[in-house]
């Protein structure tokens, strides 16, 4: 008998726990008056901020944020500050990048998370790997809980999707938060009106 | 309405004065209560340290002296949640036992639920500090414990709200354990020590001149550690407060 | 095998260090508050994902089939290890036959539990811990001592230390800014370097066949992302029937970890990378007995969000090492105790049964009442010392005989206050270590009622 038979059918003929319904998620998630702020008062605790502009201004938004960026990597319909081409064979030549600015597909009131989806993206690590990160979103795109946020997603057609709250951080020395840990060191969410 | 009292074993033999507030507490509200002279211990003891063979005996003791009560009434959070929570698998169903698990109470528990006292006529110029003891805290729900996210409410606080002149301190940690846990107090004595001289101190930096709280057990231990450091806190059981007593 | 009270003891003994970890702790647990006052539906959200845990565990068997159908629809490699040994062979292989010579590992307890590290390391791998946290204690050469906060235990001194010789920081600089740098310096050669990424699994889905990760560092998804190989190892209680069961439990885990509202990274891995390969390997290693029990299944619905640990007022005084098991904590203590109660059998002891654990979990597990049937366990397989158990037969004994009971209180009554205190707070006497003993009174209650309660106190 395999491992797997062996695991299954140990589980079949010992298992006393008795079937129960699977629970119906009630409507109970909490929603917020302004789903925007409510997001942008979030994201300033973890780390990150959040922006609106208008689609025409989106190089000036981002550009007046980075200024000394050199390498930078976009996808997002709007913007043309980028000068490198993520389309590489190798994701290991993603590494110098210092501006990754990406599409995200929409925003959680709730927690100031974003959800990815790397559609326009070739290798996924450029979320990682970039040393700042600018996530552009747009400003009708907001919804106010995890319950909502994943009736809003789906994997039958995808491979990869992620929320990112913020930059990368750890508090794994004595508490002590700080921000920029493997991940990108800043983080910003650009809603697009 | 009879009453049957019954009184923790170490709190007969090392706290008489308490003991005798928790029957003048109800004597003072005209109730009908029995001290049932034959009763010994309740098995917590035992059962919390994995003897809880031991204990069938002494659960089928308890059951027939305090059967025939209406309600049964103990001024101890811990020994009421080991007759309403440990004594079931001693019992088959027993309707002797299940009548004595839900007539069982912890004595401010019943003075707040059954009763329903609106006030006590006593006062008590003091600050307190009130420690809540886990198993009345956490198993009997005398008061919202601070993990969860429902309505707060404290049984304790409303009834010592009813002493005039006693103002009540707030602690850095509502609910945190004391250490006592029974015999844990003499398994693992560098921790419960830690646990209860922490538990202290939280009350004289709030600025409690004394503790209280329904659990003597707990105080004892605090107690051992106060004089052992003559740290300026006394402790108090709340029925010695309700009775109008150490004013 | 564990000692509890013994290296408890060791960490008290340390006044200032004890307070410190206890504050540290207790700070977290504050902010897990806060973060759950902040949801109103908090409660009912926690019973609703006790009830998915409970659904999940009873048709465990059908979900892992169902999710190893659709991963390997995903052009995912699932693999099924009956224990440790066989885990750690399946990984070694795998690496073994894509020429892996250095892995970046992301925190994971259950490669903890099947000590993989040392398995690989023999055979010549080099594997780097790269959660901040995990690869302190690593290059420290120490377990972790918590589940989510591996290095809590250290003092950013100590990091420091730690840093100057192994990666050559400045000797003296412990600012956490400085040594987080230094260590995503060093940690990014390591990920560009590395040949395979190995990561845990918070969550598997049924439905879609797809893993989720939560990181707050980034560390699991440089691993996962940069590598062509990516392995995932993973308990079989990992899994959870549907995409939307993920809304409950990905608000409850870092709420109740850390407070923070979400992780920074809440990563579905559904498919390898670009021209790679991702595996999943499903464990069992003693975890299928606990749905053959009554009173210990819950413990599989255990989410590893660390918030029994913060509120535990014995772990955040005795330390993570102290339990000498590789999950400390409550849910560590009933975990090992259920897989090995005689290595384990001080672990249910280290608890005061204060029921806080059983509040903050977010899946709702009896922790306390676990333990406490336990040490009835413990006590019917005869494990228990024998001073315990002939002391409680004997006061079981005399408890039946109340006259007996009145006259031997009544001896200590009247005895004790007549010793000399050398006796008295002997060495045997443990609780007298710290504590004075109670003024012996001259009546019992018992005394003083039948006299009517007339006579002086």
């Amino acid at each position: 008998m395999n491992s797997k038979q062996y695991i299954l059918n140990s589980i079949k003929n010992t298992n006393i726990i008795k079937e129960t319904p699977c629970p119906q998620i009630p409507d109970f998630g909490i929603v917020y008056e302004d789903k925007f702020e409510q997001f942008a008062q979030i994201i300033k605790t973890v780390g990150g901020d959040a922006l609106v502009c208008k689609k025409e201004d989106l190089d000036k938004t981002i550009a007046s944020l980075y200024e000394d960026e050199k390498v930078i990597s976009s996808n997002v319909d709007g913007c043309t500050l980028g000068n490198f081409n993520t389309d590489v064979d190798d994701p290991h030549k993603l590494k110098d990048i210092d501006l990754a600015i990406v599409k995200g597909e929409f925003a959680v009131s709730e927690n100031g998370a974003v959800w990815i989806k790397n559609e326009d993206n070739k290798h996924r690590v450029l979320y990682f790997i970039a040393q700042n990160i600018v996530i552009v979103v747009q400003k009708d795109k907001i919804v106010n809980n995890m319950h909502e946020a994943y009736e809003n997603i789906d994997f039958s057609d995808a491979g990869y999707g992620a929320f990112v709250s913020g930059p990368s951080k750890t508090a794994d020395i004595e508490q002590s938060l700080v921000i920029g840990a493997h991940g990108p060191k800043s983080g910003y969410v650009l809603f697009v009106e | 309405m009879k009453i049957g009292l019954f009184i923790p074993c170490f709190m007969n033999e090392l706290y008489p004065e308490a003991c005798v507030s928790t029957l003048n507490v109800l004597k003072n509200l005209d109730l009908d209560v029995d001290y049932p002279l034959n009763q010994t211990c309740c098995g917590q003891a035992m059962a919390n340290s994995g003897c809880s063979n031991e204990v069938k005996d002494l659960a089928h003791r308890f059951v027939d002296i305090f059967k025939e009560y209406d309600y049964i009434v103990a001024p101890t959070g811990s020994c009421v949640t080991m007759v309403k929570d440990h004594y079931a698998p001693f019992f088959n169903d027993d309707p002797a036992y299940n009548k004595v698990k839900n007539s069982i109470y912890e004595i401010c528990e019943f003075l707040h639920d059954v009763i329903q006292v609106k006030e006590f006529n006593v006062s008590f110029k003091h600050k307190v500090g009130l420690h809540n003891s886990c198993h009345a805290h956490r198993a009997l729900n005398l008061a919202t414990p601070s993990e969860l996210n429902i309505n707060y409410n404290s049984k304790l606080k409303n009834l010592l709200g009813m002493v005039k002149g006693l103002e009540l301190v707030t602690l850095q940690r509502e609910d945190e354990c004391c250490g006592f846990g029974g015999t844990f107090s003499v398994t693992e004595p560098d921790i419960s020590t830690a646990m209860g001289k922490d538990r202290i101190s939280d009350h004289i930096n709030s600025g409690a001149e004394i503790m209280t709280g329904v659990d003597m057990s707990c105080l004892m231990h605090m107690e051992g550690l106060i004089n052992r450091d003559n740290k300026p806190i006394k402790v108090m059981h709340i029925t010695q407060i309700l009775a109008g007593e150490g004013e | 095998m564990s000692n509890h009270p013994q290296e408890a003891a060791k960490f008290v003994a340390n006044d200032e260090r004890m307070h410190w970890h206890d504050k540290a702790l207790w700070f977290v647990r504050e902010k897990r508050d806060l973060a759950s006052k902040s949801i109103p539906e908090w409660e009912e959200l926690r019973s609703v994902a006790s009830e998915i845990k409970t659904h999940t565990l009873s048709k465990l068997d059908y979900y892992l089939e169902e999710f190893e159908k659709n991963a390997t629809q995903k052009g995912i490699t699932v693999h099924w290890a009956k224990d440790a040994l066989e885990h750690n062979e399946i990984v070694y292989s795998l690496l073994e036959k894509n020429k892996v010579s250095k892995i970046v590992k992301s925190k994971s307890m259950l490669t903890e539990e099947c000590h993989l590290n040392p398995y690989l390391e023999e055979r010549n791998i080099e594997v780097i811990d790269t959660d901040l946290g995990e690869r302190i204690v690593q290059l420290r050469n120490e377990p972790p001592s918590h589940i989510v906060l591996p290095a809590i235990h250290l003092k950013k001194s100590e990091v420091s230390e730690t840093f100057v010789e192994k990666l050559g920081t400045e000797k003296g600089n412990d600012d956490p800014t400085y040594l987080t740098r230094a260590a995503r310096a060093s940690l990014r050669e390591d990920f560009l370097d590395a040949g395979a990424g190995l990561t845990g699994v918070n969550f598997a889905i049924a439905q879609t066949g797809g893993v989720v990760v939560c990181t707050n560092e980034g560390n699991a998804d440089m691993g996962a992302s940069l590598p062509k190989l990516h392995i995932a190892s993973m308990g079989i209680e990992k899994i959870i029937p549907k995409l939307e069961h993920l809304g409950v439990f990905t608000r409850l885990l870092a709420k109740s970890a850390t407070g923070q509202p979400i992780t920074s990274y809440t990563t579905h891995f559904h498919a390898p990378v670009v021209d790679g390969e991702m595996h999943i390997v499903i464990v069992d290693n003693q975890r299928t007995p606990f749905l053959a029990s009554k009173d210990y299944n819950k413990a599989l619905a255990c989410i590893r969000c660390g918030a029994c640990m913060n509120t535990c007022p014995v772990y955040r005084r005795s330390g993570g090492h102290s339990y000498g098991y590789v999950i400390p904590g409550p849910i560590g203590s009933t975990l090992g105790n259920f897989k090995d109660p005689k290595a384990n059998k001080t672990l249910p002891f280290a608890c005061t049964l204060c029921g806080s654990c059983t509040n903050v979990c977010p899946v709702k597990i009896d922790l306390d009442t676990q333990l406490y049937t336990h040490r009835q366990d413990l006590g019917a397989q005869g494990l228990l010392s024998k001073q315990k158990t002939i002391s409680m037969k004997i006061t079981a004994k005399l408890m039946q005989h109340p006259k007996l009971f009145d006259f031997f209180g009544k001896t200590i009554r009247k005895l004790v206050p007549m010793l000399p205190k050398s006796i008295v707070y002997s060495k045997y006497n443990i609780w007298g270590q710290t504590r004075d003993l109670p003024k012996m009174p001259k009546n019992s209650f018992k005394e003083l009622y039948k006299q009517g309660l007339k006579d002086e106190l």
